[in-house]
C-alpha cells in the first residue's frame, strides 16, 4: 500500500454499494503479490483519479451529502490522499458536506434574468412550505424562469421550468423530468444548428437518421480526416464559446501532434448566465453532438472523446449518455466505429456546480480528479490538454456546425454570415421580449432584429440596457440596436458576443441591483487560486453593495478601475479577465448612476 | 552541470540579455538584477504562479505573464517596470494587505510595499470588508496554524505533497475567497495525516505557520528576533547529514530551520531534525 493515512470514519453499506458500482472493475491500485513483489503503485493511482469526480457523485446522489465516512471509502479504494478529496469536494456547490435533514435540495436561480420574474419571492414561499432551499447561480432557463434544480437523494436530479411552490412539490415526487425544450423557430427552413430541436425525438437513433443523421459522418469517412480539416478551415468556423479561435486551426494542431493518445471533448458546461443554447441542442438533438464528436475523433487521430456537462443540467447529461450508448450498441461509437476498423468512444461526465469548470484548462483538472483550478497557459489543450496530452476541446455549439460544413462543404458555409463572420449563430434571447429563446440567426444581423424575431419589447417596455455576450460580456445603450452582430464589428466596438447572450433590460428593472449580482456570480464562482480574482471579485462586489446603499460613485471611482486593471491584467485565466466587462460598460453607460 | 544549453537573446526593460535556454523570466531578471518581487515562488518548490506578483509585460501578450514560471523565448520584449505592471503588483500587495495579516511577512515583502505605495485601507473599513481573521489553530506542541496570516500562496501544500515530503496531510479546500488550506474534513492536526515534519512552517513566508515556541514567546511578548543567534550545524540522528541552522535566544532553540540551497535537504528536514532539539538543552 502507499503510504497514505486514511481517516476512521465508517462508510454506510448504501455509500459502499453505490461508490463500489461507479469504480467496479478498477481493482486496487497497488496489489500485493507476495511478501516481495507489489504491482501497481502510484502510477496506476494516478490513471484512476479521474474517477474521483464521479466517486462524489455517487455518494452524493446515493446518501445526499459527501459524508467523512464516505469520502474515507473513496480515497482508499482510488488511493487519493484524503485531504486532497476533501479539497476536490468542497470545490462544488452541488456536493453538500452536512448531514442533510430531508430527502431533497431545491436550487432555485436567483440570478439576473430570473431575479426579474419572481426568484426572490419564491425562495421565501419555498422556505415557508418547508423545502430547504440553496440560491443558485444561473441554470441555464433564462427564457423560462423562474428555474429550479431539484436535488434529490436516491433520485435522479429534476430541472423545473417557470417553478411555483406546488409546481416543485410535485416534482419532487415524481419520476419524470420536466418540461421539454421549446424552440420558437420550430419547424423554420431557415435553421441548420436547430433544425432538428423539436422536430425529431430526441432519443431515437433511427429518428435522427431519418432526419439527416449521420450523413455528415458517411462524408467525412468518404474523404478523410484531413479534408475534414481543409473544409473546417475553408469554412472559416470559430469557436462559439466566447473566444472564437478558429476552429479548423485548432484541429490541425492536434492531428498534427506527435504524441498519442489524443482526446476530444466537448465543453457542454455551460455556465454564462444568460446562457441556454447548449442545453437546447443538448436536450432537443443529442445525437447531433455526438456524431460531431466522432468526426472531430476521426479527423484529429482521437480514440477517446468526453462530453463534459455541467452538473445543472441532469437531462442534457442523461440524453448525451442515452445517445452515446445507443450509438454504441449500433456501431457508430467503440472499438471498430461504423466499420472503419478505428476507435472512438465517448464518455459522458457530469460536473457538480462550479462556472470556472467551463474555462478548458480547468474544465481537464476537473475530469481528471482534481480541484477545477485553471492552469496556466502557455501550454495549450492542442498540445498539453487532458491528462497532458494532447486534446481538441470544443463548445456544444461550436462542434454541431461541423456537420454542415462536412455535408455541404466549407465554401457553402463561408457563403453564410459575412466574411469574416460565416455562418449561423445562436443567441439566448431573454429578458423583456415577448418571446424569450434560443435563435438561430445570420451572423451580421443587428442586435435590434435580434430583438425584434423575438417578438420585440414586452407592452410598455423600452430598452434602458441589453447584457450582450453574458457576465463576461457587456452592457450596451437602446442606441446599439443597429449594431451588427459579428465578431469584427463587436471587437471593433469594444464588444464581444461572448456566449451569444442578449438580454433586455427595461425602465422598470433594477439595473444597480443586477451589476451588483453579476459581480457577486464573479465572486462566488472565483476558485480561488489567483489573488487578482479572489480578492479582488469580493472587493468589486463590496464597491457595488456600497453604491446599492447609496455610496458616493465620485469614491469608488478609482478603486474599481484599479481593480479591474488587475483582473485583467494579472489574474490566471479569462474569469478574471472579464470579471469586471460588465461592470465597467455599466459605468460608461451611467447606469450605476454618477459620473460616467 | 548536465547538458550545455544553448543561450536565447531576449530583451528586458530595453536591454537585450542572453540566458540560457530553460530558463524562466524570472531567472533572467535576476541574472541582470532586476529585483522582482515574489511571494508563492521559492527555489525549492515548484512554481505555481498564483500569487501575480511578479507579473511582467511582454510584448504581443493581452495580458501580464508570471516570470516565475514563463520560460523565456528568443525575441522575447520584457517590460519589468511599466504602469500596467505597477499597477497589478501595487494592487495585489493591496488586495492582501485588506485582507490578510502582512505583519510577519519578511522585510522585503515590506519593502517592496512601500515601493508600490500600497494604501489597503482604500479597500474600505476592515470591519465592513471581508477579510480571513479567524484564531490560530493551537492543536499541539510543536506548531501552530495562525490562517488569518494565510495569503494561500500554495508553498505548503507542496512541500507536504509533491515537492517534498509525500505526505499530502493538507491541500487547499473550499473555493474562491473561502478556498482555504486544510486537513482532510477539517480534522485536527494530530488526528490527520500530518508527520509533523516541519517542512510546511519552513516554506511559509507570512508567519501563518509557526513553531509553537515563537507563537508562545510573541504572545508573551519576548520573542526578539534581533537578539537570536543562528548556529549552523549538522543533524545529529542519522547519517543522512542534513544542516540545522538552530535559532537560539537567551541560550535556548527557538526554532530550528534548514538552508534552502543545502544540496542534502533542500530546506527540508524530518520531525526529529526540526523539533527533535530538547536533548540538546538537558
Amino acid at each position: 500500500m502507499p503510504d497514505l493515512r486514511f481517516g476512521t470514519g465508517e462508510p454506510t453499506p448504501l455509500e459502499v454499494a453505490a461508490v463500489d458500482a461507479v469504480v467496479s472493475g478498477v481493482g486496487p491500485a497497488t496489489v500485493a503479490v507476495d511478501e516481495r513483489l507489489v504491482v501497481g503503485g502510484r502510477g496506476r493511482a494516478a490513471e484512476r483519479r479521474n474517477l474521483l469526480l464521479p466517486a462524489l457523485h455517487a455518494l452524493q446522489d446515493a446518501a445526499g451529502w459527501i459524508s467523512p465516512g464516505g469520502l474515507d471509502h473513496v480515497c482508499r479504494v482510488l488511493e487519493v490522499p484524503p485531504a486532497e478529496a476533501y479539497g476536490v469536494a468542497t470545490f462544488y456547490h452541488l456536493f453538500s458536506h452536512s448531514e442533510p435533514a430531508v430527502d431533497s435540495t431545491v436550487h432555485v436561480c436567483d440570478d439576473i434574468a430570473c431575479r426579474s420574474v419572481g426568484a426572490l419571492g419564491l425562495v421565501d414561499d419555498l422556505r415557508s412550505a418547508g423545502h430547504q432551499v440553496r440560491s443558485s447561480p444561473c441554470l441555464g432557463q433564462c427564457e423560462r424562469g423562474p428555474a429550479v434544480l431539484v436535488q434529490r437523494t436516491g433520485a435522479v436530479d429534476l430541472s423545473v421550468a417557470a417553478a411555483s411552490v406546488a409546481g416543485i412539490g410535485a416534482a419532487i415526487g415524481s419520476s419524470m423530468s420536466s418540461s421539454p425544450v421549446v424552440l420558437p423557430q420550430a419547424g423554420s427552413g431557415s435553421l441548420r444548428l436547430l433544425a432538428r430541436v423539436g422536430v425529431v425525438d430526441p432519443a431515437s437513433l433511427d429518428d435522427y437518421r431519418a432526419h439527416g443523421g449521420y450523413a455528415a459522418m458517411e462524408a467525412a469517412l468518404e474523404i478523410g480526416p484531413d479534408a475534414v480539416i481543409r473544409e473546417l478551415t475553408a469554412s472559416g468556423l470559430s469557436g462559439r464559446g466566447g473566444a472564437a479561435f478558429p476552429t479548423g486551426v485548432k484541429w490541425r494542431a492536434v492531428a498534427d501532434q506527435v504524441g498519442r493518445p489524443r482526446h476530444v471533448v466537448c465543453n457542454a458546461d455551460e455556465s454564462e448566465p444568460g446562457t441556454f443554447k447548449d442545453r437546447t441542442i443538448m436536450e432537443g438533438d443529442p445525437f447531433a453532438v455526438v456524431e460531431a464528436m466522432t468526426i472531430a475523433g476521426f479527423a484529429v487521430g482521437a480514440e477517446q472523446g468526453w462530453i463534459y456537462v455541467r452538473g445543472e443540467y441532469p437531462e442534457a447529461a442523461a440524453g448525451l449518455a442515452g445517445a452515446a450508448d445507443a450509438a454504441r450498441a449500433a456501431g457508430l461509437l467503440g472499438s471498430d466505429v461504423a466499420g472503419t476498423g478505428k476507435r472512438f468512444d465517448i464518455e459522458v461526465r457530469r460536473g457538480a456546480g462550479a462556472y470556472i469548470c467551463g474555462e478548458e484548462t480547468a474544465l481537464f483538472n476537473s475530469i481528471e480528479g482534481y480541484r477545477g483550478e485553471p492552469r496556466n497557459k502557455p501550454p495549450f489543450p492542442t498540445t498539453h490538454g487532458l491528462f497532458g496530452e494532447p486534446t481538441a476541446v470544443n463548445n456544444v455549439e461550436t462542434l454541431v456546425n461541423v456537420l454542415s460544413i462536412v455535408r455541404d462543404g466549407g465554401a457553402a458555409y463561408a457563403a453564410l454570415g459575412t466574411e469574416r463572420s460565416p455562418g449561423t449563430r445562436l443567441f439566448c434571447v431573454s429578458g423583456r421580449v415577448v418571446a424569450p429563446g434560443t435563435y438561430e440567426h445570420e451572423f451580421g444581423v443587428t442586435l435590434g432584429d435580434v430583438v425584434a424575431a423575438a417578438g420585440g419589447l414586452v407592452d410598455g417596455s423600452e430598452v434602458r440596457a441589453v447584457l450582450l455576450g453574458g457576465a463576461a460580456g457587456s452592457f450596451v445603450g437602446p442606441d446599439r440596436m443597429d449594431l451588427p452582430l459579428t465578431l469584427e464589428a463587436t471587437r471593433e466596438a469594444g464588444l464581444s458576443l461572448g456566449s451569444g447572450v442578449v438580454m433586455v433590460f427595461d425602465q422598470n428593472d433594477d439595473i444597480v441591483d443586477t451589476v451588483r449580482r453579476i459581480a457577486e456570480f464573479f465572486r462566488d464562482e472565483s476558485c480561488g487560486q489567483c489573488v487578482p480574482c479572489r480578492v479582488g471579485t469580493v472587493r468589486q462586489e463590496e464597491v457595488l453593495v456600497r453604491l446599492g446603499r447609496g455610496g458616493s460613485f465620485h469614491d469608488e471611482r478609482d478603486l474599481l478601475d484599479d481593480l479591474g486593471s488587475v483582473m485583467r491584467d494579472a489574474s490566471i485565466c479569462g474569469l478574471g479577465h472579464t470579471a469586471s466587462g460588465a461592470v465597467r460598460s455599466a459605468i460608461d453607460l451611467g447606469l450605476l448612476g454618477g459620473v460616467s | 552541470m548536465g547538458e550545455p544549453r544553448s543561450l536565447v537573446e531576449l530583451t528586458i526593460d530595453g536591454n537585450v540579455v542572453k540566458v540560457p535556454e530553460g530558463s524562466t523570466i524570472l531567472d533572467a531578471c535576476r541574472r541582470e538584477e532586476i529585483d522582482t518581487p515574489t511571494l508563492c515562488w521559492a527555489s525549492n518548490l515548484t512554481p505555481v504562479n498564483v500569487c501575480r506578483v511578479c507579473v511582467v509585460e511582454v510584448e504581443g501578450s493581452r495580458v501580464l505573464v508570471p516570470s516565475c514560471s514563463r520560460p523565456v523565448e528568443p525575441g522575447m520584449v520584457v517590460s519589468t517596470d511599466s504602469e500596467r505592471v505597477r499597477t497589478s503588483r501595487r494592487m495585489v500587495y493591496e488586495l492582501l494587505a485588506s485582507s490578510v495579516e502582512m505583519d510577519r511577512a519578511d522585510a522585503s515583502v515590506h519593502a517592496w510595499m512601500d515601493n508600490y505605495g500600497v494604501r489597503p485601507e482604500r479597500m474600505g473599513d476592515r470591519e465592513e470588508i471581508a477579510t480571513v481573521t479567524q484564531p490560530p489553530k493551537v492543536q499541539d506542541e510543536l506548531y501552530v496554524r495562525d490562517y488569518e496570516r494565510c495569503i494561500l500562496c500554495y508553498k505548503c501544500v507542496q512541500a507536504c505533497g509533491d515537492d517534498a515530503q509525500h505526505t499530502y496531510a493538507i491541500a487547499t479546500a473550499g473555493r474562491g475567497f473561502d478556498a482555504h488550506i486544510s486537513t482532510e474534513s477539517d480534522v485536527a492536526l494530530p488526528d490527520s495525516a500530518c508527520v509533523y515534519c516541519g517542512n510546511c512552517i519552513g516554506v511559509c513566508p507570512t508567519g501563518a505557520l509557526v513553531f509553537r515556541t515563537e507563537f508562545d514567546m510573541r504572545a508573551d511578548g519576548t520573542w526578539d528576533e534581533d537578539s537570536q543567534e543562528v548556529t549552523t550545524t549538522v543533524c545529529a540522528f542519522c547519517g543522512v547529514g542534513c544542516n540545522l541552522e538552530l535559532h537560539v535566544q537567551d541560550n535556548s532553540i527557538v526554532k530550528v530551520t534548514s538552508p534552502a540551497d543545502h544540496s542534502v535537504t533542500n530546506g527540508h528536514l524530518c520531525i526529529k531534525g526540526r523539533f527533535g532539539w530538547q536533548h540538546a538543552q538537558s
